[in-house]
This record gives structure tokens, C-alpha cells and sequence, in this order.
């Protein structure tokens, strides 16, 4: 079950600690995998983890508009066809919103928001054109419930559920499907930066009482990415140990 | 009938999935070939492809029938 053997997936973010996980996961199931991120040392670190076969090491920095349709071609150009798209790439400047910038509300909806409609707008038109195709965006709690401080972020993790629904319906006569993993709290060097009160707190609201590890998104995505989902379109799974039950 | 009202015409069949005697010059790819919204973006693209050309999207729109797609590829192809 789940096995992706011969398939090629693009993972952004990948030099993160779920995005580490996800390429690792597609990786496991046979996939080949191009993996995406602006830390070139850290690229090939993974790559090496992987084994340094069926990786392709894409560094790419998406703040830069062009670099998602070169991305979708220099990976349909390595390996012939891209069939898994992972928008995994994010980052976060919070703040409230009092204090909240344009700049800061721009930059973080650009590379959150963006850059993943971009990418697959790429990636659908050789999808659509083989009649098979995965596009799993990786959203956040905080899309759904909000949060303090994260206007921008929480904008653009909701916009990319509306996002995912609406090319879901475009394309399903396709065999595309196009699905959301929304994380919770995942131990990460984000969540690690926490303070320990702000900790503690935090994991008296979820009812299994840990954090998430990258491992548990990661089976999400590689669970959507498969042949076996391929009635699931238009859908936000929820992988948060329970924190938001939605 | 011209090499490009043959491709074209071709293109139309395999892409529609339609029989080529129904692909007329002035066959509607909505309303004569069953064609959706998507249908006629993708036959765009593969029109692009095939012909080298690009097909803004204020001309694509005003493509709905096989003789509209291969007069804009003709007009292109001699500009």
C-alpha cells in the first residue's frame, strides 16, 4: 500500500524539519525526489541522508517570482514528469498587527501563498496532460483557528485551504487531486525556540500532551500523495494530536 | 484543406476524444464537441505547443470553433 515507486515528487522546504521528513517519507515509498530550499549545505546534507539516489537537489529561493515555473522545469526536464508537488516552504514573522508592516504582511503571503499557487500552476499543466497528479500544500492549524501575533501567517495557511479546494475542483476530471496536511504544534527549531512557560502551556492543550514530530505530517502527505487517495480532493487533513478537532 | 486545419482538426479529436467527422470548420468545441471550460484551456495549450505559437488569453477566449483556432494559427504563423 502507499508505494510511490517510480514517481517524481517536488518538495519544498526540504531543508526544514518536516520538509526533511516529507522527502524522507516519499523517498521510503520509491519516489524520486527533488528537493527545494535555499540552505545549499543542508540540501546536500539530505541528500546524502537519502542515499544520493533518486534525489535531484534543487536549491531555489521562492521569494523570487520566476523561480517556481523553473523549479516545475527543471525537474520535469531531469526526470521527464513531475506527479507529486509538496508545498511545504513556509516561514513566519510575527508580530501583532498593530505593529504589523505591509512589508511584513507581503513577504510572508508571497512566500506562504504565492509561491505554492505558483508552483502549481506549473506543475498542473503536465498533470493534466497525463491524467494523474498530486498536490499536497502544507497548512497549519492557525489557518483554521488563528492565532495572536500571526495575522500574515494565519492569512496565507487559510488561503491555501481555499486555494487547494478551488484547483481541486478544476482539475478533478484529471486524475489530480489537490489536498491540505495542517499541522499543529510540531517540535521543530521554530517550537524549540519557545520558552519553556509558553511550552508548558501549549501542551496542556493538546490531548495526547506532545508535539507533533515531523513523522506524523509526513505520513499524511505520503498517504495523500498515493494511488490509494485518489477519492481524496479538496481535503484539509488535521494532524495536531487532537489539538483542534475540526 | 491546409496542413494546419489538419493539424488542428487532429488535435481536436485526440483531445476531445471526439470523431473526426464530427470536427468540422465551424464546429463549436462547447456547443458542437462537448467540450468544458478546461477542455478548451488545455486545447489552447496543446495549440501553443504544437504550433510554436502563444495565444494570449484575450485571443484564447475569442477561440470557440475549430475555424477560429486555425485562422488565429494561420494569421500568426505569416505575421
Amino acid at each position: 500500500m502507499f508505494r510511490l515507486d517510480g514517481k517524481v515528487a517536488l518538495v519544498t522546504g526540504a531543508t526544514g524539519g518536516i520538509g526533511a521528513a516529507i522527502a524522507t517519507a516519499l523517498h521510503a515509498q520509491g519516489a524520486t525526489v527533488a528537493i527545494t530550499g535555499r540552505r545549499e549545505a543542508e540540501l546536500a546534507a539530505l541528500a546524502e541522508a537519502l542515499g544520493g539516489e533518486r534525489v535531484l537537489m534543487a536549491p531555489a529561493d521562492l521569494a523570487d517570482p520566476a523561480a517556481p515555473a523553473a523549479l516545475v522545469e527543471k525537474v520535469e526536464g531531469a526526470h521527464g514528469a513531475l506527479d507529486i508537488l509538496v508545498n511545504n516552504a513556509g516561514f513566519t514573522r510575527d508580530m501583532l498587527a498593530l505593529r504589523m508592516g505591509d512589508a511584513d504582511w507581503n513577504a510572508v503571503l508571497e512566500v506562504d501563498l504565492t509561491a505554492p499557487f505558483r508552483l502549481a500552476r506549473a506543475a498542473l499543466r503536465g498533470m493534466m496532460k497525463r491524467r494523474s497528479g498530486r498536490i499536497v500544500s502544507i497548512a497549519s492549524i492557525v489557518g483554521v483557528t488563528g492565532n495572536a501575533g500571526q495575522a500574515n501567517y494565519a492569512a496565507a495557511k487559510a488561503g491555501l485551504i481555499g486555494m487547494s479546494k478551488s484547483l481541486a475542483q478544476e482539475v478533478a476530471t484529471r486524475g489530480v487531486t489537490v489536498n491540505v496536511v495542517a499541522p499543529g504544534f510540531v517540535k521543530t527549531a521554530m517550537t524549540d525556540a519557545l520558552p519553556e512557560a509558553a511550552r508548558t502551556a501549549l501542551l496542556s492543550r493538546i490531548p495526547t500532551q506532545r508535539m507533533g514530530s515531523p513523522e506524523d505530517i509526513a505520513g499524511a502527505v505520503a498517504y495523500l500523495a498515493s494511488p490509494e487517495a485518489a477519492w481524496v480532493t479538496g481535503q484539509t487533513i488535521h494532524v495536531n494530536g487532537g489539538m483542534a478537532m475540526i | 484543406m491546409s496542413d494546419t486545419a489538419d493539424k488542428v482538426k487532429k488535435i481536436v479529436v485526440e483531445h476531445l476524444g471526439v470523431e473526426e467527422s464530427k470536427v468540422t470548420t465551424e464546429a463549436s468545441f462547447i456547443d458542437d464537441l462537448g467540450a468544458d471550460s478546461l477542455d478548451t484551456v488545455e486545447l489552447v495549450m496543446a495549440f501553443e505547443e504544437a504550433f510554436g505559437v502563444e495565444i494570449p488569453d484575450d485571443a484564447a477566449e475569442k477561440i470557440t470553433t475549430v475555424k477560429d483556432a486555425i485562422d488565429y494559427i494561420e494569421k500568426q504563423k505569416s505575421a
